[in-house]
């Protein structure tokens, strides 16, 4: 069975878990650079994105991922995972260490606060026909997108919420939240074709 | 577009998973809580143990501090209404916290009747001691539980009483027939269709943290290995000889609890921790973890 990890410094490591698991895949939870070995893919979860890449600095993560980042390693970032996969932050904490890679600019808590946290069908071709259930925290939203990047989700006022480049993608909202593991599918998917092109 | 579901509001509790909030009381200390690596920070006049030796009514935060606050770090900022007091809380959904506790650490403004949670876009997190208090909150609408201890002792006693209490009667109604659920609710105390989740799902239906009595990394990897989802500091952090240095160990510590190598690694060198209270030398009528009903 493929085995896909989720960063697991902090935040909901558990419900990208299931996700993958109902996916499909074995799940493998990461806090050490060793444990990327072996590994098809990696999921950032969705946390506060500060204090992620702290500790990613902190027990040496930043400097392997990137690396692996660049050499085509596919990674799936949401919400934090997203800040954290961004070429540039718009509304950066004091040093925050983000790991990059995707050229995009992301707004921090572009919706607002708490408060303004919503939840949304998204039309998403990608995954199929049926409308995307989307769970949005004190989302970032994507500002900008590079010619390299492909959009694939928006929301009904145009704003863009999900997009992907290479064997980078990303994702505003959280569908760890829901029962729709479609996006989980679809990033195996990835994955796999990474690994083996001559099998897709 | 909807806002303030559960889903929305108990999501963002699972998203702090794994992390430390911590109470700050200035915006420099919320800063430096930021800095260190909090997941949030809690907005206070006075930390409990402050609290604990002013005396007198212990209210909702100036409106004004917790915009500073707010106004000084990215991160989520929560802040303490009384108990049942409903409209300070509606104050605090009014200029934007991002979770409310109604917290037993704060004078209780109603000796029968928690907030209706349920009327609020802002999530709320609340204190138990046992199962049964943690479903009713639930059953009131918060969205989010942390096991009480006792705030402001820097003593870990009743944290680990609290949380394990509520997992040890997790783990019994879990393990209890079917037929036996209803008598269980009506001894808990506790909403039937809650209690029934238990029992399936052997687990809260929401995020539980630890609160009351954290000072060390140790502490921090003690609770979690006992179940916590993450760590709430009070006094423990600010009341320390090295507050910026302990916050981020106590932060570390969190995220490899299972692991004793990094525990003792960032406990190395902290400084005095804060002077912690035997339980038993606090009097009855001082206890924080009994109010709540």
């Amino acid at each position: 069975m493929m085995r896909i990890g989720v960063l697991a410094l902090q935040g909901d490591v558990r419900e990208h878990s299931r996700m993958l698991a109902e996916a499909g895949v074995e799940p493998v939870s990461v806090k050490w650079p060793r444990e990327l070995a072996a590994l098809a893919g990696l999921i950032i979860p969705g946390g506060e994105s500060t204090t992620i890449g702290k500790l990613l600095r902190r027990f040496d993560l930043l400097a392997p991922l990137q690396q692996a980042v660049r050499e085509g390693f596919p990674v799936y970032g949401t919400c934090a995972g997203m800040i954290l996969l961004a070429d540039r932050v718009e509304g950066a904490g004091v040093d925050q260490p983000t790991i990059g890679g995707m050229d995009l600019t992301v707004r921090r808590n572009a919706f607002g606060r708490q408060r303004e946290s919503f939840e949304a069908d998204l039309d998403m071709p990608a995954v199929g026909d049926r409308p995307l259930p989307a769970v949005f925290i004190r989302a970032p939203l994507i500002e900008e997108v590079g010619p390299e990047v492909e959009v694939l989700a928006r929301l009904p006022d145009g704003r863009v919420v999900a997009a992907r480049q290479a064997n980078l993608l990303v994702t505003s909202f959280h569908p760890e939240l829901t029962n729709d593991a479609r996006l989980h599918g679809y990033f195996a998917a990835m994955c796999a074709a990474a690994r083996d092109p001559a099998a897709v | 577009m909807e806002t303030g579901t559960f889903r929305v509001k108990s999501g963002h509790a699972e998203m702090l998973k794994g992390g430390v909030i911590m109470d700050v009381v200035t915006a420099d200390q919320a800063r430096i809580a930021e800095e260190a690596g909090a997941v949030a920070v809690m907005a206070l006049e006075r930390v409990p143990s402050d609290i604990r030796a002013h005396g007198g009514v212990a209210r909702m935060s100036d409106p004004l501090l917790v915009e500073e606050i707010m106004n000084a770090v990215t991160i989520p900022v929560m802040a303490k209404c009384r108990i049942g007091h409903f409209a300070e809380a509606q104050v605090l959904q009014a200029i934007g916290v991002d979770y409310i506790d109604e917290s037993e650490v704060l004078t209780p403004a109603d000796d029968n009747f928690h907030i209706d949670k349920w009327d609020f876009t802002v999530p709320f997190v609340c204190g138990a001691r046992n199962l049964g208090e943690a479903l009713r909150r639930i059953g009131e609408g918060a969205a989010m539980i942390r096991t009480k201890g006792e705030a402001g002792s820097g003593n870990i006693v009743e944290a680990v009483r609290h949380m394990r209490t509520v997992n040890d009667e997790i783990r019994r109604i879990h393990g209890l027939s079917r037929e036996q659920l209803m008598t269980a609710a009506k001894d808990l105390g506790a909403p039937y269709e809650l209690v029934l989740y238990v029992h399936e799902n052997g687990k809260l239906p929401v995020v539980n943290f630890c609160a009351g009595g954290v000072a060390t990394p140790a502490d921090a990897a003690l609770m979690m290995q006992l179940g916590a989802d993450g760590i709430f500091v009070g006094s423990g952090i600010f009341k320390s000889e090295n507050p910026a240095v302990r916050a981020k160990a106590v932060v570390e510590a969190t995220t490899h609890y299972e692991n004793p190598d990094v525990v003792a690694e960032v406990s190395k060198g902290l400084g005095e921790a804060m002077r912690g209270l035997e339980i038993s030398q606090i009097p009855e009528r001082e206890l924080l973890a009994t109010r709540g009903w």
